[in-house]
């Protein structure tokens, strides 16, 4: 794949940046131009909201056979997170053990490698989740 | 708008084709459904394909006209186009069939499903239906297909306690139906022990709680109800036909214990038959994943919340039950072909319905609902048959 397709996403994916619908009030995250709450109203009226990157896991699994970009990591905590501020967010969680993991376990995001595109390609870096 | 009919069915072998290209599995399909109608592919006004992803498996892009072409009729420039709705696709190309016909537009419609996943590797497999999910937010972070689903199952788990060996009985159950199926993939039995025992996917799951990757093709035939009443001795209805979609990241969803376009599809198919979910004597279900039967039985209202593993314990599902679960053996054994899965569904449940289902015939069945699910269910087709007696 091409940067730009990457470039585009970075501070949502390296910084949880959200968008909140000037409206409702809702906070969605991944980014959203229409709020599913308010339609048409809210096109040219969602704003960009820092999420804190603190929530808790919503559910999760252990990955044993994965993808080839993430091979080498397995195997691997994904789950999905409910962040503090609402929207819930899927990515990986490091920095624990398959066992540890629960559900209502609070994380916090971290700033990591998140995959490369074959031995000379893009490296991609994003958000994953540890325990806080 | 018009009643809808099936007047013709047909079907390839599931499995491995490594010696079939997916324009040939197309064609042996479709023209065993000619066959069945006793009909010639230059009757055809219109052909509608489902298919995932032959751009990515195959290479090859263009699928309407490519079958439309090898089918021996590209001089009779007819619409064929395709539809794509991930793993549903098969389904969906059905509810677009039925409109055609439904509309008043076309009157002979046929409806084929093809995908080509042996001709590439495992690995880029798992990357292109990765492309089911949301691939920026979902794929990208190193959620596969299965994942996704083992969360659902995780959540439903936590929510509901442990239901871990039930799901194990749906594989088994599907092993065992295929048995009686020659089109099916496998012809093997399975017990709970060896799917618990297999190696371990995306927790819950193990590798037999999953379907495999198929190749294969099926086609269907769709004419007026008033057209097949005339021409044919035993007519099967397409009575109801509805297709439903939802976030299609699961995060988004409000709650993962339910597929809410499975609720939102089933009611309106049931509506459009005028049937209920009481009078079925058969279902084909999506169980790409050994959870997904669970909660769909529990969205059709055939269980209540959280109860849906029980239902699969007292034995209502298997082929001496009620209301038989997959007769063709499933996804799980019957194979996976995914653009083909859902018309293939509608192969069998018009065979089931014709009584032309040989030793996994469920006795005089009248009514079925087949279900093709599009991703962890983004989009979900629910399409009911009735034979008119
Ligand atoms: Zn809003």
């Amino acid at each position: 794949m091409v940067v730009p397709r990457h470039w585009r996403e970075r501070e949502h994916r390296y910084r949880l940046v959200a968008t909140k619908c000037k409206i409702c009030g809702r906070i969605y995250f991944p980014p959203r131009s229409v709020c599913p709450n308010c339609g048409r109203k809210s096109i040219g009226n969602m704003e960009k909201l820092q999420l804190s990157g603190n929530g808790t896991v919503y559910t999760y699994t252990i990955v044993h056979s994965g993808m080839n970009a993430f091979k080498l990591q397995k195997p691997y905590i994904l789950a999905i997170i409910e962040l503090e501020e609402g929207p819930r967010v899927t990515g990986q969680i490091v920095d624990a053990e398959p066992n540890e993991v629960y559900i209502g376990m609070p994380v916090r995001m971290v700033f990591r490698r998140i995959r490369q595109e074959g031995a000379s390609g893009i490296i991609h870096y994003g958000y994953k989740f540890a325990p806080r | 708008m018009r009643r809808v009919a099936v007047i013709g069915v047909g079907e390839t072998k599931y499995g491995e084709h490594w010696e079939k290209s997916i324009r040939e599995l197309a064609v042996e399909a479709g023209l065993r459904a000619l066959e069945d109608a006793g009909i010639s592919s230059e009757d055809l006004d219109a052909i509608v394909g489902g298919n995932m992803s032959a751009g990515s498996y195959t290479g090859q892009d263009h699928i309407g006209a490519l079958i439309a072409d090898f089918s021996g009729i590209a001089d009779r420039h007819i619409p064929a186009i395709r539809v794509e709705a991930a793993c549903g696709s098969g389904g969906a190309a059905i509810h677009v069939g039925f409109n055609l016909v439904a509309s008043g537009m076309y009157d002979i419609v046929l409806v084929g499903g093809v995908e080509k996943q042996t001709d590439v590797g495992v690995d880029m497999s798992k990357e292109i239906l990765a492309g089911a999910s949301d691939r920026e937010w979902e794929a990208f972070f190193g959620a596969t297909f299965p994942a996704l689903v083992a969360m659902m199952a995780k959540r439903y788990m936590y929510e509901y306690g442990d239901i871990r060996e039930q799901m194990a009985m749906i594989p088994v159950m599907m092993h065992e139906n295929a048995m009686n199926n020659p089109d099916a993939h496998f012809h093997r039995r399975i017990t709970v022990d060896d799917v618990l025992n297999s190696p371990p996917i995306a927790e819950p799951f193990h590798l037999l709680d999953v379907a495999p990757v198929s190749d294969g093709a099926a086609a269907i035939i769709l004419a007026p109800l008033d057209y097949a009443r005339k021409n044919y001795d035993t007519v099967v209805e397409l009575a109801g036909s509805a297709v439903a979609t939802d976030y299609i990241g699961m995060h988004d969803r409000p709650s993962l214990i339910t597929l809410a376009a499975n609720v939102h599809a089933s009611r309106k198919a049931f509506r459009m038959a005028g049937m209920e979910v009481r009078d079925l004597d058969l279902l084909e279900l999506h169980d790409a994943f050994s959870f997904l039967p669970i909660v769909t039985l529990e969205d059709l209202g055939l269980a209540e919340r959280g109860k849906g593993a029980s239902l699969v314990e007292e034995g209502i599902l298997s082929m001496d039950g009620d209301l038989p679960l997959s007769p063709s053996g499933g996804l799980k054994a019957k194979g996976h072909p995914v653009g083909a899965t859902g018309v293939g569904q509608a192969v069998e449940a018009v065979w089931q319905l014709r009584g032309q289902a040989g030793k996994r015939q469920v006795p005089d069945a009248e009514k079925a609902l087949i279900q093709s699910i599009g991703g962890t269910g983004a989009t979900i087709a629910i399409n009911l048959f009735r034979r008119e007696k």
